[in-house]
């Protein structure tokens, strides 16, 4: 099973609010995803420096000691907002010393990177990981979240959804795939890295890998149709919005609820019957080998 | 004397107590309108019915609305998702809105309208019972269908019919492709009659000599060696 979800406002008057929407969205989809959760949030405006969003996957976390560390030896200025077993890290330092910086430390894995984009993902029921890390609060352009019942990796807060993959990219993903190691054997000597051995983390590089090398958002899921085989519903967070595509046999649902003020997008019509205004809005199964992208415009 | 009942879905307590209430006056002969208030999305929305009772659901419904009805006439004033009267044996069932993938599968029976479109699979593996859909229908409809009758007001999409067993297919629009072994089949007077009937039923006004009819060519019924048994 698995659960996804994701809201894009349209207007930024509703930003305030995109935690308390996103919230019961998240949590009406317990049934299909008891084991983890994850969500990907989007900052209204992008900032100049990198975020990084971290996780304190063994041991436990001294994040003050990681920031002290970085004051001393790290020339820049760095920020830390610090959530339990998460943090996020702000920082002037040029990436791919900060990247070395956070694989040197002791148990942390890194979970996100981009000018909008902050990450936070973990074992336990939906409800309990939003509560956990307080997702009633968070604001932002758009949201994009997982509620997992695990069948292709193991359940550990590194294998939840969403994955990314570059910078402001992330993925989640309702079904499973049965060529990722075929996948990732053509994407590792590209110099392309994997954290994990969870199939949709192969989806999520092969498509950011796409992007980057200059395909649209669309061109590069029209080239996953033929390179990922497999069941998918995809919900992808890009830095200004999100695209929904489901594979030709269309076995994994989705539903899309759009009025002038959003557009909600879950597995299932019982996560959206909270929000305010869904009785008018249009509401649409996507069809099945179709890509959907929104934008805040 | 009838009796008018409501069930309140809202914060998930009421489903229980409908279904419940529901299967304790099986074969009941008391006729009873039952509305269902606030159902928002979700399943198995009076499964199991075994009563002649008008069924009201006032909104979207999860997955399995009325599956394996029995005698009951249900309308979904609103969109139904995977699997609306799957397993139906009698009765009507209206899905006033869409309906996701599989509406209809293995129904033995009754009548299932879809005013809107229904998407992939439906009336997958049809035992008996009658679809009339009022807009278009996904991919794979009529898979293996054994016996009733999928009527589409609008298009089909690819693999219509495939595998097909005796179920009869009426299609007025167009059809993305055939599946295998489903072929077009001109149409008697006798069908016309029959259609009309059906759609009559089904509340749609189309000239019923407006449609195609897609039926086995049951060539997938028998084993044939001709391929020199090279598979």
């Amino acid at each position: 099973m698995c659960g996804i979800v994701g809201l894009l406002l349209k207007k930024p008057s509703w930003d305030a609010r995109l935690g308390e929407l996103l919230v019961p969205m998240l949590i009406g989809m317990t049934e299909r995803g008891p084991d983890s959760a994850g969500l990907a949030v989007y900052a209204s405006e992008p900032i100049a420096a990198l975020k990084w969003s971290l996780f304190q996957l063994h041991g436990e976390p001294d994040w003050g000691a990681f920031l002290r560390k970085l004051n001393a030896t790290l020339p820049g200025e760095h920020g830390l907002h610090e959530s339990g077993r998460h943090a996020v890290l702000t920082t002037s330092a040029d990436a791919a010393t900060v990247k070395q910086r956070i694989a040197a430390t002791p148990g942390v894995v890194l979970l996100s990177q981009g000018h909008r984009i902050e990450l936070y993902k973990d074992i336990g029921t939906p409800g309990d990981i939003a509560t956990r890390y307080g997702f009633g609060k968070f604001t932002g352009s758009h949201a994009v979240g997982h509620t997992r019942m695990a069948t292709e990796s193991a359940v550990t807060p590194d294998r939840a959804h969403p994955f990314t993959a570059g910078e402001d990219f992330c993925l989640v993903h309702n079904g499973s795939l049965s060529n990722p190691y075929r996948v990732r054997r053509k994407l590792e000597p590209l110099g392309i890295h994997f954290d994990t051995d969870n199939d949709t983390e192969a989806a999520t590089r092969f498509l950011e890998w796409r992007t980057r090398e200059g395909d649209s958002i669309e061109a590069a899921i029209e080239k996953g149709f033929t390179e990922l085989d497999g069941f998918f519903t995809f919900l992808i967070g890009t830095q200004n919005g999100m695209s929904l595509v489901r594979d030709p046999f269309a076995c994994k649902p989705a539903i899309v609820a759009e009025t002038e003020d959003y557009v909600a997008v879950s597995s299932e019509y019982r996560s959206l019957a909270h929000l305010p205004g869904v009785g008018g809005a249009k509401l649409f199964e996507p069809q099945p080998r179709t890509v959907y992208h929104w934008e805040r415009t | 004397m009838s009796e008018q009942v409501e069930f309140d879905l809202t914060g998930g307590q009421g489903l229980r107590k409908l279904n419940g209430w529901l299967h304790a006056r099986a074969g009941s002969a008391t006729a009873s309108a039952v509305r269902v208030l606030h159902p928002d999305g979700a399943h198995n929305i009076a499964v199991g019915a075994d009563v002649a009772f008008d069924i009201d659901v006032m909104g979207n419904v999860g997955y399995y609305v009325a599956g394996m009805n029995k005698l009951a006439k249900i309308t979904v004033h609103g969109n139904a998702s995977t699997g609306a009267a799957e397993n139906m044996m009698s009765g009507e069932v209206r899905i006033k809105g869409f309906a996701s993938n599989g509406a209809g599968a293995s129904a033995h029976g009754g009548l299932l309208v879809i005013e809107g479109d229904a998407s992939l699979r439906c009336g997958i593996s049809l035992k008996g019972g009658d679809i009339v859909v009022g807009g278009s229908v996904g991919s794979f409809s009529a898979f293996m269908a054994q016996a009733g009758r999928l009527v589409v007001c609008g298009d089909a999409g690819d693999a219509l019919g495939d595998s097909l067993y005796e179920a009869v297919i009426y299609v007025r629009g167009k059809v993305a492709s055939l599946g295998a072994d489903a072929r077009f089949e001109p149409m008697t007077p006798a069908d016309t009659a029959e259609l009309g009937e059906l759609l009559a039923r089904a509340g749609f006004t189309h000239d019923p000599r407006e449609f195609r009819k897609v039926t086995s060519a049951r060539s997938l019924y028998h084993w044939h060696a001709e391929a020199n048994q090279e598979y």
